[in-house]
């Protein structure tokens, strides 16, 4: 699998920094599990924050916390992985409970485009969701907010940009206006997060606002 | 608010890095093989102090700090035969493990995606030993880095990285439009990753 598009190098700082929200997270996450280039980079980014904590001034830590941390070690089993190889990127994976495409109950939006709504924390913003796409579909042209992240998980789509197929991330600016075709044979599907409290302009508002009239 | 901002930049002073380097590569070997309490006690005492200091930045009062740092150190305890040193400092992978306590105890999110990719590697380890060796040579030359790159850009990285503040807020904060925070947040990486080529 050749990768060709990746994450925004500020994408990849703010999902290091931790500042990145959990929908955008969860999808970077996923083009990180299938990119070694995005993973080196990560890893690099997060080496910044080590420096960057071990750097940050100490304030005291209590003698009786200190006590009780070390008093509490015992009751602390040693965590081992297990690693489980898959397809299925592994943050997908756990959030489909290990459910294929086949088996998810997708909710058809308009002919053609069906959604699977994946679920976030009660804290988190925006929204995550499976998109799946016919194939041979044209999008009408859109903008992105700056705040949302596109992951081909099956099939392509082609833009001005180039080819997106599986393991490629839109991570586009505010500035790129595209209209987004979906490859003949297989169907698309790709993983869809944003922030943005609406969809109006969105990928996904544009995408049904044909059909939904937004 | 700059100005607020710029002293907080400022507190975050970016030292060079310390002449006296404990090896915490090697305490966390010894907490992972023998269970050793002394050794741990040693990454305690180095690290929990600035980790308090980390969770209070994002808002945290002096005693929720304190459960944080408690449940950040027996993570460390636990998961020590996780750390691969080859991969990165033992700063990195303490940072990492407050940065998710965080995410899940702060802010109220699932930073459960982290932890999946945590042993990505394992079967296949994508580390080749060259870029191994200059991995963990390049971590002692982060703090280095830093310190050269113009202040604006890092003063971004404190924001992001201390203080968690994301991208749009900085935006809104410093009155400047998201797009501009993202180009300073390149630039810095792109001058971090040039000095630390540089130095390899």
């Amino acid at each position: 699998m050749t990768i060709v598009h990746h994450l925004d190098e500020a994408t990849l700082l703010s999902y290091a920094a931790g500042t990145l929200g959990e929908a955008l997270s969860v999808a970077a996450a996923c083009h990180i599990s299938m990119c070694s280039q995005c993973r080196s980079a990560v890893r690099q980014a997060e080496a910044l924050g080590g420096e960057i904590l071990d750097d940050l001034e100490s304030t005291a830590v209590s003698n009786a916390r200190r006590a009780a941390t070390l008093a509490s070690l015992d009751d602390a089993p040693a965590v081992r992985l297990v690693f489980v190889k898959s397809d299925m990127p592994a943050p997908l994976q756990r959030l489909l409970q290990g459910q294929g495409f086949g088996q998810l109950r997708w909710r058809k939006k308009a002919p053609g485009v069906s959604v699977y709504e994946l679920p976030l924390s009660k804290g988190a913003k925006g929204s995550l969701k499976l998109l799946s796409i016919a194939s041979g579909m044209t999008m009408l042209e859109h903008g992105h907010g700056g705040e949302e992240l596109t992951l081909v998980l099956q099939g392509a789509f082609k833009d001005k940009t180039g080819r997106f197929a599986r393991g490629d991330i839109a991570d586009l600016d505010e500035e790129t206006e595209h209209c987004p075709v979906i490859e003949k044979g297989e169907t698309c599907i790709c993983l869809y997060a944003t922030e943005a409290p609406s969809h109006y302009k969105t990928l996904l508002g544009r995408l049904l606002q044909p059909f939904l009239k937004i | 608010m700059i100005a607020v901002l710029l002293r907080m930049a400022e507190k975050t002073h970016i030292a060079l890095p310390s002449a006296q380097q404990i090896d915490f590569a090697a305490l966390l070997f010894r907490v992972a093989r023998e269970r050793d309490r002394a050794a741990f006690a040693e990454i305690f005492d180095h690290f929990a102090p600035r980790v308090k200091s980390f969770m209070m930045r994002k808002g945290a009062s002096a005693e929720l700090a304190e459960d944080l740092v408690q449940e950040t150190m027996i993570a460390v305890w636990s998961k020590a035969a996780l750390y691969v040193p080859e991969r990165g400092a033992a700063s990195t992978w303490v940072f990492t493990i407050a940065r998710n306590l965080r995410i899940d105890r702060l802010r109220r999110e699932s930073a459960a995606h982290f932890t999946d990719l945590e042993d990505f590697d394992a079967p296949s380890d994508d580390v080749p030993g060259d870029e191994a060796m200059n991995r963990s040579q390049e971590d002692s030359h982060v703090a280095r880095a830093l310190a050269q790159i113009p202040p604006e850009q890092r003063e971004l990285l404190i924001l992001s990285y201390v203080d968690d503040v994301p991208q749009s807020m900085i935006a809104e904060r410093l009155n400047l439009p998201l797009g501009t925070v993202k180009s300073r947040m390149r630039l810095a990486y792109r001058r971090l990753r040039k000095l630390l080529e540089a130095v390899n």
